[in-house]
């Protein structure tokens, strides 16, 4: 459990009051850009570094403070960490060799591990003889024999190919849970922590900006900060003006006061809506929109397709800024190009001045209407 | 509010290396430091001198200051010059020799045999290299007519005790500069030959930029070596013909055993080492300034 | 402005391949047309770096020929073929400013001041970098120089080719789809050939007019976009473009039918080319695959993925394979048994991992 962790070093605040309750066989998912504090906060669960303030407590006992070595943990790292001339064998039973156990207990946990991760053929080799993918199964392998309650994963899967790390982060969740280890793992992508599950926690800036389980903390997200953490592509957000309850963009024009959007008090506020509650369609100008749609007409900057779904960036005309729209499929949409962006505007969540989301829309996500490209 | 005890006996396992620190250097040091304030009539009965001996050193009217000005003067010539020729000449050394093959343990073998050799050989070696009776140079330049002879001339003297310094180091600096070469990625001459660049631009625009760190650290330790140097000049000419060649180390060394002028060789050292110490320290917050400014 | 071609280009290292697995890369013909988009895509040990590195001449092919235009290059050196490239980490000159690096190709090659001066403004413009002409390359951030490699590399109007070698590899994440957008959008404006080496499918897909997968060595496909994600013609393009890549099944194929797992799945084509019963693979992709609340096949649901946007649930047909498919939105969805509808349209037979034409159903159906 942390308690209100903070570490300073002279007046540069790394992390701020940090509170998170991890318990033992659970994944939890700290999810957040780069230099979010992610590693950071890490290091001061691990007993790596010492927090200036706070309390981080076990079972009850107060081990703030406590050096890493008294403590059951183990950590594995973005970069592949190994001892470069032991071979993979000895590197998955070094922490067991540490801890003096007895060699046939280490043969058989070292075997059971190496069977998990599929590194049995590659027991003998050294870690240069290894594939990226096989050098990091081999840290996590070394994580995994340790047995330790604590089990920290710092990016473990960014230096690998992608569909490397689409097949490990099915496995992992599933492997390291047989521990009953409590799981920390850090990420910067959204998709990584939905597809692990357990609860993620969104860091910003060395604070965290919200705590939940994963899929309701996405669809839900309390404040501006975890909305954006929480988004990729970016958050689409739109500054608002509301007075008398009707809410107005930078261009002037208003928006309905559906959903969210009846409920804002007067002042300034934040739209922010995700690629997938915009879909971009070819320009059809003003007849037979749908109000609670409003359009958003402008150019195409981009169009990054993944695959199964394609993003186009169009720059507004009203020089709102530039609003990513998911389309799905593999859709020719080119720079240049003209489009709007739809906006639907049940799936938008409004944020008040202080960046707290306003008010909830319905739970059930009602099923979006299919538009035509 | 944190009432833990921390776990200090980590600390135990400095204090070998802190004990040795003390005997090796601190104590000799502050013994020397000892005798520059104060003056002896000897049978070991010390007396007072205040800041006397340092006076006289700084006083180039006096014969002390004379001698030290003198020694210090041929000092930095002789430290300008070496480096003057080592790093140019290591430069081009280093980026004569092959990047891959066979030939590069044999080259790198070859260039690094001059600084396996002990100082005080190297010394004899040029000095019986430059006798006019019976060394290969010396009896080859008296025969083309050239006016040659180490013991009689300081321009000889001179040019013997250079040559033998850049013989002697100028592979230090050409392996240094060639790790350096190493460890620029193949991208930055390929793209440079996609952008149509000539020899020396690529050198220029390039090599150069990449290697200015390791150069720093060559010119340090060129530095420092050379006007440190003691053994092999004192071998060759034994610091003359008259006080041509007599470095401060010579010059000191003559000071302390050859006339036990201990007050004033004891101002000498540590005047000597505060300059040494200062040249570095200047070196040093060079680099460390020019860092922080590529990060800036 | 010239065409490229690959005239039979292969490459074994060390001179005599004896087999088809000696070959780093297996023989290949190709025309990069001027003025279009190229990327090449393919897992590491793929074989593109290889086939970069034979355009950009820093290796030169054991088989074959390599022409730009109707001049055969294949042994030129690089800095004889007039092209351009971007390595994957940013190359720029330390002393040198910005606008100095940017002309660097141009005043070696004796271009006229004016004209560079006029060259140099226009790239810095289309990369934002007007406002650090005058600065000192060395103290940027990785972006920026990154973007000064980007820029030398198209400074030149003259060449043949710009190569990108995963140009965006030290790119902070969140400022990578503006790069992909600029270079986009350069490429429109400059109309240069462009082949841009990549392992990243959504790079290739967002940069390329056409993705050239290579696995093993070998350039399984070459296609748009689209053609890869709707008719993989190899089941590794199907496995690697996508995200989950394509369902891959073992089966039975008998004329427009096929059986797995026990199920007999219509399909949207007929095969009578292939002999009854033989075994074949079915490939579908997620996308295609949909859980249904009405008609369809029986099967177990062993685990649904939340992924926010949509969700993947993952079906065992009984005779131990599964299948990923896509819940729809709105749809309750637990564990258990459940319907699955594959779309019959969507579903590509392969034969020793190559795709077999059907015959459309429409002729038949009469």
């Amino acid at each position: 459990m942390l308690d209100r962790i903070g570490l300073k070093r002279g007046d540069e605040v790394h992390i701020a009051d940090a509170s998170l309750e991890l318990h033992a066989g659970s994944m939890n998912v700290l999810l957040g850009p780069t230099l979010s504090g992610k590693t950071t906060l890490m290091r001061l669960m691990a007993g790596l570094d010492r927090p200036t303030s706070g309390r981080l407590v076990e079972d009850g006992r107060d081990v703030t403070g406590l050096g890493v070595k008294h403590r059951s943990v183990a950590m594995v790292y973005q970069q592949f960490v190994n001892y470069p001339t032991l071979s993979v064998y000895e590197n998955i039973a070094s922490p067991l060799r540490v801890q003096g156990l007895p060699k046939a207990e280490i043969e058989s946990r070292v075997a059971r591990a190496a069977k998990l991760m599929r590194l049995e053929p590659m027991l003998k080799r050294t870690p240069a003889q290894l594939s990226g993918g096989q050098q990091q199964r081999t840290a996590l392998a070394r994580a995994l024999v340790k047995q330790a309650k604590l089990v920290l994963l710092d990016e473990p899967l960014a230096n690998l190919d992608y569909k490397l790390r689409e097949e490990l982060r099915e496995e992992l969740p599933r492997i390291f849970a047989e521990t009953g280890a409590i799981l920390v793992y850090a990420t910067t992508e959204p998709a990584e922590a939905l597809l692990l599950r357990g609860s993620t926690a969104t860091l910003r800036e060395g604070r965290i900006t919200q705590v939940g389980p994963s899929a309701a903390l996405y669809r839900e997200p309390g404040n501006l900060d975890a909305a954006r953490v929480f988004s990729d592509p970016p958050l689409n957000e739109l500054a608002l003006t509301v007075s008398n309850g009707v809410a107005a963009l930078a261009d002037g024009s208003r928006l309905p006061g559906d959903g969210a959007l009846g409920a804002l008090p007067d002042g300034a506020a934040t739209l922010g809506f995700r690629a997938d509650a915009a879909a971009a369609a070819v320009a059809v100008g003003g007849d037979g929109r749908d109000p609670s749609h409003p359009a958003f007409p402008g150019t195409v900057a981009v169009t990054e397709i993944s695959g199964s779904e394609s993003f186009v960036h169009i720059a507004t005309d009203a020089g709102l800024g530039t609003l990513v729209c998911l389309v799905e499929g593999v859709h020719a949409f080119e720079p240049g190009d003209r489009a709007e962006a739809r906006l639907d505007l049940a799936r938008a969540f409004a944020f008040g001045a202080d960046g707290r989301r306003i008010a909830a829309r319905p739970a059930a996500a009602p099923r979006r209407e299919p538009v035509p490209a | 509010m944190d009432s833990r005890v921390w776990d200090n006996r980590a600390w135990l396992f400095v204090v070998p290396v802190m004990a040795f620190v003390l005997f090796s250097s601190l104590i000799p040091m502050m013994t020397v430091v000892n005798y520059s304030f104060q003056d002896s009539m000897g049978q070991n009965s010390f007396f007072w001198n205040g800041p006397g001996w340092f006076q006289n050193l700084l006083d180039p009217t006096t014969a002390v200051g004379a001698r030290f000005q003198g020694a210090l003067l041929r000092n930095f010539a002789f430290s300008f010059t070496v480096l003057a020729i080592e790093i140019p000449l290591g430069i081009a050394v280093a980026l004569c020799i092959p990047k891959s093959g066979w030939r590069v343990g044999a080259v790198l073998v070859a260039i690094a045999l001059p600084l396996l050799i002990p100082y005080n050989v190297v010394g004899t070696i040029w000095q019986l290299f430059s006798r006019t009776d019976i060394g290969l140079l010396g009896v080859a330049l008296g025969r083309s007519g050239v006016p040659f002879n180490v013991t009689q001339n300081a321009g000889s003297a001179w040019a013997v005790i250079v040559l033998m310094d850049v013989w002697h180091w100028t592979s230090m600096v050409a392996l240094l500069c060639y790790a350096g070469l190493k460890a620029i990625p193949d991208a930055y001459y390929q793209a440079a030959r996609i952008d149509g660049a000539n020899r020396w631009s690529v050198f220029r625009n390039i090599e150069l930029p990449k290697l200015r760190k390791v150069l720093v650290i060559a010119m340090l330790l060129r530095f420092m070596g050379s006007f440190m140097i003691y053994t092999e000049p004192f071998t060759v000419t034994g610091g003359g013909p008259g006080e041509d060649t007599s470095f401060l180390s010579i010059d000191l060394v003559k000071m302390a055993l050859g006339q036990v002028d201990l007050g004033n060789a004891a101002a000498y050292s540590l005047v000597y080492n505060l300059i040494t110490l200062t040249v570095c320290w200047m070196f040093f917050t060079y680099t460390t300034h020019a860092d922080s400014k590529d990060v800036a | 402005m010239a065409q490229i071609t690959l005239d039979g280009i292969g490459h074994a290292y060390g001179g005599d391949p004896k087999t088809e697995a000696d070959y780093a890369l297996k023989p290949i013909h190709h025309v990069w047309e001027a003025g279009k988009a190229y990327a090449l895509l393919g897992p590491s040990g793929c074989g593109k770096t290889t086939l970069l590195n034979i355009i950009s001449g820093l290796v030169i092919p054991s088989h074959g020929r390599l022409l730009f235009g109707d001049r055969d290059v294949t042994r030129l050196p690089t800095e004889r073929r007039n092209i351009a490239q971007v390595f994957q980490f940013p190359v720029i000159y330390d002393t040198m400013t910005v606008a100095e690096n940017l002309a660097f190709p141009l005043v070696n090659r004796g271009v006229a001041r004016p004209r560079i001066d006029a060259r140099v403004g226009e790239i810095a413009a289309m990369l934002d970098l007007t406002a650090d002409l005058k600065r000192r390359a060395r103290g940027l951030t990785a972006d920026a120089k990154q973007k000064i490699s980007l820029g030398r590399g198209l400074v030149r109007s003259d060449v043949s080719a710009v190569l990108f070698d995963e140009p965006l590899t030290v790119i902070d994440p969140a400022l990578k789809w503006e790069l992909r957008s600029k270079l986009k959008a350069v490429h429109r404006a400059l109309d240069l050939l462009m082949i841009y080496v990549t392992h990243d499918q959504v790079e290739a897909l967002t940069f390329a007019d056409k993705v050239v997968v290579m696995n093993d060595g070998r350039a399984v496909q070459i296609g748009t976009p689209a053609e890869l994600f709707e008719r993989p013609e190899h089941t590794f393009v199907g496995y690697f473009i996508g995200s989950p890549g394509m369902n891959l099944l073992r089966g039975e194929v008998a004329g427009a039918e096929a059986r797995v797992d026990g199920h007999v799945l219509p399909l949207g084509a007929a095969y009578p080319a292939l002999p009854q019963g033989m075994a074949v693979t079915l490939g579908i992709r997620p996308d295609y695959a949909t859980l249904t609340a009405g008609d369809g096949l029986p099967v177990t649901v062993t685990r649904v993925d939340d992924l926010g946007r949509k969700r993947l649930a993952h079906a065992s047909l009984g005779g131990g394979q599964s299948v990923v498919a896509t819940v729809p939105h709105g749809m309750g969805v637990e564990t258990g048994p459940a319907r699955l509808r594959l779309d019959p349209g969507k579903i590509h037979v392969y034969v020793d991992e190559r795709r077999v034409a059907g015959r459309d159903l429409v002729g038949r159906a009469a």
